[in-house]
């Protein structure tokens, strides 16, 4: 009797031999799929990454009004701004001018869903990247710098995307939604940490 | 069968014996230490997952080691995370003033003032426990004596003429080696250490601070490999399942193979 | 685990598996080198290493990929970079340590898989071009294995780098000016890790999988030896099979993910407790980063490396002992030609040629240990006997494999159900 004659089993065994091929099948997926895990996972921030990208502390006694402050956090500059009355004044009475008066769509924490975006009134934290491409806007803070009408604000050169003093974005610009603003708090009055707030580090 | 069989039983032993030897040296660890001349068989015998001991070696790193030893591989952060230590008791105890959570361990000391008042930079110290073994560093922790005749004022019998100073005098006190002529089979003559004797007490006790030196290198064993407790979690449910698969693969094939004649 | 048939596939699957094969040979790969390929039924335990060389590859290669993506080559940055990786990048340790393990295992893997040949005659017609392309991708293994372990920058990286390189220096001549060349500075240095990174990611992977491809083609050209040593092909069955063969799939490639599942529970034992293996895989010296001035109290190369090692050092002269050293690998190319017994394996070979593969077998595993050990007093004593034997284990071959007083060989291959 040659081997091959050997080789045809019957049925019952066929069974046995696709359910045990297919329990180990499954056994072996199910590893590779947590062998894959490390090297997936490798590819996240490493512990260095991380603690780069720890919270920035800011000393705001050294800002002047009017001034902006450019802290880099996360390897993104951050607009600090310290508003004078006026520029506060400046953010309202436009709103029929902008995309999204309210942030409905924009990307805030909780405290900076109002009129002003921001924790109080004189600070103005925004992250500094425009929300279309990712060029860096321009400050234009001066009433009337770029045409009669401006209330003062930002003024991206790429592709000519406009934000108001609380960063809301200008109908007419190809940004769709408002300057992002990051988690930030104040520990106390003269400093700013940026990426900590109620919630812990971000 | 058996093939499988063997290798589920090393396995087992293999798991058993870590067990074992992890009780037993955490047994060990309360031998006070010895003034024999067996000093050069003395073990560390240290447990790194004995939490409270790798934190008391922290404590005692940063009082009595990081004025002139770095860690520069090591966040502080990863330290309080592994640890166990809140942030805030992080920066209150062990930071130094200025630091951040973030920053590696580093020392104030600069290297090339070091250089110039010792002889050598200090080196740094998160790789030494792999570098040497940890029970060189207990054997170098707990030899140290009193030499008039050196600049520090003090030699060690685990690295002769060693750069660093008796740093921890003020705990063990200080001892003398006592040397006793040995004639060898040449003729000539050679100093042979003997025993070790009290000059002074310090702060600790004998077994105090044989506690102290073994709480330090064990805290020096983490930080060379602080992944090492992970690592050996981790690896019981690998070996786990690789060996569930490898049986039901060895059934797979048992069925296959009935064909075989 | 049987091969999608046109007939149980649904009709989507037909179609595209009908048109995947008009435009490239799958099916006919499958059925001729898998379904098709008849090996022998008799393969022992020996016969795993094979398969288990070529995951380990696959280890390696995934393994080193992505330590790439996180070790920066040079002088300056290759230490720091490897303890990066090992405390900050996350799954890092598991990564290097698999890496690490996985180079001592392919050498275990290699070893066992040669010892194969050397037990079954496996080098022997019509096997020749087999065994050298097996021979070859040894080399090309020592050449990864040595350079691997400069990269990490470490004490001994840099000694052991300093070591083999100026062996290259005894070149008549040629040497001093050769040594400078491959160094690329007048130490061993920047220049020299940067390199040897590239050749260790790049050159030698490339080479390596090469030469496993022409190794694999050569063998299914032949096909396979066996423990019996005897041609399965000279018996056909009525369906032109052999009559002790059996289709490598199923059979065999549901055994060989049996011998990687043992293979990897003794591989995750070590990765996962062990991976410095008391120095032997991960040497203690190498855990401080490369110092010029000063020497490990004992430089060794890693354990595959030690057998030539021990050679190089019983020599009294260093010329002569590099040269020895090279003739002692290259030694076993010559294999197919020394052997000159009629029958291929040690189960019907007589007592002279047993005996001289048991004392090659101490012999290399004495040197090997040797090799470990400061070179000085009985240590030396023993590694110039031991290399003697381990010599004439290959210059006398032509002798007693013609006088050995051979066994009968069977017909059939000698098999027990299991």
């Amino acid at each position: 009797m040659t081997d091959h004659a050997a080789l045809v089993t019957d049925e019952v065994d066929q069974s046995r031999r696709k359910f045990l091929t297919r329990a180990t099948v499954a056994t072996g997926a199910l590893g590779a799929v947590f062998a894959a895990v490390p090297f997936i996972e490798s590819w996240e921030p490493s512990e260095r990454a991380r603690a780069q990208g720890a919270p920035v502390m800011l000393d705001l006694s050294k800002l002047e009004p009017g001034q902006m402050a450019t802290p880099v956090w996360r390897r993104q500059p951050i607009y600090v701004v310290r508003r004078t009355p006026d520029m506060v004044a400046r953010v309202a009475g436009h709103d029929g001018d902008l995309k999204d008066p309210n942030s409905e769509h924009s990307n805030q924490p909780p405290y900076a869903k109002n009129p002003l975006r921001s924790r109080s009134a004189e600070y103005l934290v925004l992250i500094g990247i425009c929300t279309h491409l990712g060029c860096l806007p321009k400050q234009r803070f001066e009433k009337g710098e770029i045409y009669p009408s401006w209330p003062g604000g930002f003024f991206c050169p790429c592709h000519g995307s406009r934000f108001d003093l609380a960063g809301r974005v200008f109908e007419g610009s190809p940004a769709s939604i408002n300057l992002n603003i990051p988690a930030y708090s104040y520990p106390n009055p003269t400093t700013l940490v940026i990426g900590n707030d109620e919630k812990g580090a971000a | 069968m058996r093939t499988l069989l063997a290798v589920a039983a090393l396995s087992v032993g293999m798991l058993g014996c870590e067990a074992v030897r992890a009780a037993e040296e955490a047994a060990a660890g309360e031998a006070a230490a010895r003034y024999g001349a067996d000093w050069a068989s003395w073990r560390a015998s240290n447990d790194v997952a004995d939490m409270p001991s790798v934190q008391r070696g922290a404590r005692n790193f940063a009082s009595y080691c990081m004025g002139c030893h770095s860690l520069k591989y090591e966040h502080w952060s990863r330290l309080g995370q592994d640890l166990s230590i809140p942030s805030a008791l992080l920066i209150q105890d062990l930071l130094p003033p200025g630091d951040k959570t973030t920053d590696y361990i580093l020392t104030s000391m600069p290297a090339a003032d070091a250089a110039n008042w010792f002889g050598k930079t200090p080196p740094d110290l998160s790789l030494m426990a792999r570098a040497r073994s940890r029970d060189y560093l207990y054997q170098f922790l707990t030899t140290f004596y009193v030499d008039p005749t050196r600049q520090t004022g003090a030699n060690n019998l685990r690295l002769p003429v060693t750069a660093m100073p008796h740093v921890l005098s003020e705990l063990e006190g200080l001892k003398a080696a006592v040397f006793r002529d040995v004639t060898k089979a040449d003729g000539g003559h050679e100093q042979v250490f003997d025993h070790f004797e009290q000059l002074a007490p310090g702060r600790l006790t004998t077994a105090e601070y044989d506690g102290f030196v073994r709480d330090t290198v064990n805290f020096l064993d983490y930080v060379s490999d602080p992944s090492q407790t992970a690592r050996r979690g981790l690896g019981l449910w690998v070996v786990l399942f690789l060996l569930v698969f490898t049986w039901l693969a060895w059934l797979v094939k048992r069925e296959y193979w009935k064909d075989v004649h | 685990m049987a091969v999608p048939s046109a007939a149980a596939a649904s009709p989507a699957k037909k179609g595209l598996w009908a048109w995947l094969n008009k435009r490239l040979p799958i099916s006919e790969f499958i059925s001729e080198q898998l379904t098709g390929y008849y090996a022998p039924k008799n393969f022992n335990i020996w016969y795993f290493f094979g398969s288990l060389a070529l995951g380990v590859l696959v280890l390696q290669l995934v393994t080193g990929i992505f330590l790439t993506m996180f070790y920066k080559p040079g002088e300056l940055t290759s230490f720091d970079s490897v303890e990066f990786i090992m405390r900050e990048v996350n799954y890092g340790w598991l990564i290097r340590y698999l890496h690490s393990t996985g180079a001592s295992a392919f050498f275990i893997v290699v070893y066992l898989h040669m010892y194969r040949a050397l037990l079954y005659g496996s080098y022997k017609a019509p096997r020749e071009l087999l065994w050298l392309f097996g021979m070859a991708v040894y080399l090309a293994l020592m050449a990864e294995a040595f350079m691997g372990y400069v990269l990490p920058w470490g004490n001994m990286s840099y000694w052991g780098a300093q070591v083999i390189v100026n062996l290259f220096g005894t070149i008549p001549a040629l040497g001093p000016p050769l040594v400078e060349w491959i160094r690329g500075d007048y130490g061993i240095a920047d220049a020299t890790v940067n390199r040897f990174f590239a050749l260790h990611v790049a050159a030698i992977p490339l080479a390596l999988l090469l030469l496993v491809a022409l190794h694999l083609v050569a063998l299914h050209e032949t096909g396979s030896n066996n423990p019996d040593g005897i041609e399965i092909k000279d018996k056909l069955g009525a369906d032109g099979k052999p009559l002790d063969g059996i289709p490598f799939h199923p059979y065999y490639t549901v055994k060989d993910v049996v011998g990687v599942g043992v293979f990897f529970v003794l591989f995750a034992l070590v990765v996962f407790f062990v991976p410095t293996l008391g120095g032997l895989f991960l040497e203690s010296a190498n855990f401080e980063p490369a110092n010029p001035l000063s020497t490990p109290e004992h430089i060794a190369p890693v354990w595959y490396f030690t057998p030539y090692y021990a050679i190089l050092r019983a020599v009294p002269d260093q010329r002569i002992g590099a040269l020895l050293m090279l003739l002692s690998v290259m030694a076993f190319l010559f294999l197919p030609w020394l052997d000159r017994s009629p029958v291929k394996s040690m189960r019907y070979r007589g007592w002279m040629s047993r005996t001289a593969l048991a004392l090659f077998t101490v012999s290399f595993v004495a040197l090997g240990y040797l090799g470990l050990q400061p070179a000085e007093g009985l240590y030396v004593a023993l590694a110039r006997v031991f290399a003697v034997i381990y010599f004439l284990f290959f210059i006398l071959m032509p002798i007693y494999t013609w006088l050995d007083p051979v066994k009968p060989v069977p017909e059939r291959v000698s098999f027990h159900a299991h």
